[in-house]
């Protein structure tokens, strides 16, 4: 068991599609208190940017290229990518 | 690196998908049976005036997740050769947006992981769309409400993709 982080987690948050249209921004960067969950990271990026509290509070996210739950852990450097519905093919 | 850009090597295209190309790619004299899936933009009764669909993706995490894909399937069906490209930006409707071929030695194989790639596609591969229509609206699709019409694993308790005999 490795001891649990602290400090600050600065991670670079991409938008998608939709989000990116009611954010009006397709990237942010945002701190967050370590440990912290992809959930603490929608809700720092909430309350740092008034315009994305349009986005929904639970929304499908990624980590560094895969998808993840709202719970899964981040660390310093991570690439969070918030995902409106998937609608390829 | 294949996902700093779109080039031939990677999954996606921003131009129109040969199927030519994406058939040689599959085609192997230990295959018997290829299945070709082609996806086109679909303008029916239905979408009201659409003209296009604009595709926009997460590229890195697209190319990532197709590796997977195409991984899982692999693992699936062993002996099949599978080839998938997703076009992305503005596509006039009735041209393919996503075509998908595998070979297999048998078609059977060669039907169901062609039929496995595009389900797990609409499930897992970060891509959206927004359609484009003829008096200038346009709507970002969301098909998280939508029912599947058909369930790629029929599941077995409804008397369903059990043995074949017993």
């Amino acid at each position: 068991m490795t001891a649990k982080a602290t400090g600050t987690a600065t991670v670079r948050v991409r938008l998608f599609a939709r989000y990116a249209e009611l954010v009006g921004q397709a990237e942010a960067v945002v701190s967050v208190p370590l440990p912290a969950t992809v959930g603490d990271v929608v809700r720092r990026l909430r309350d740092d940017i008034p315009a994305a509290r349009a986005l929904p509070e639970r929304p499908l996210a990624a980590v560094n290229l895969r998808q993840v739950k709202l719970d899964a852990w981040v660390k310093d450097g991570d690439e969070v990518a918030l995902l409106p519905p998937i609608a390829g093919g | 690196m294949r996902n700093a850009e779109l080039n031939e090597m990677s999954y996606l295209t921003r131009s129109p998908i040969s199927l030519d190309a994406l058939l040689a790619e599959v085609s192997s004299a230990a295959c018997g049976g290829t299945c070709l899936f082609v996806g086109t933009v679909r303008s029916g009764p239905e979408e009201l005036g659409v003209t296009a669909i604009e595709y926009s993706a997460y590229e890195a995490m697209v190319e990532a997740e197709f590796g997977r894909l195409l991984a899982n399937a692999g693992q699936r069906w062993p002996d099949t050769r599978i080839a998938v490209r997703h076009r992305l930006g503005v596509i006039p409707s009735g041209e393919a947006s996503i075509a998908i071929a595998a070979a297999a030695p048998h078609r059977a194989e060669a039907f169901e992981a062609c039929r496995f790639v595009i389900e797990e596609v609409k499930r897992r591969i970060p891509v959206w769309k927004k359609e484009l229509r003829v008096d200038g609206t346009e709507t970002w699709v969301d098909p998280s409400g939508r029912p599947t019409p058909h369930p790629l694993t029929p599941s077995p308790q409804r008397g369903e993709g059990g043995p074949a005999h017993v």
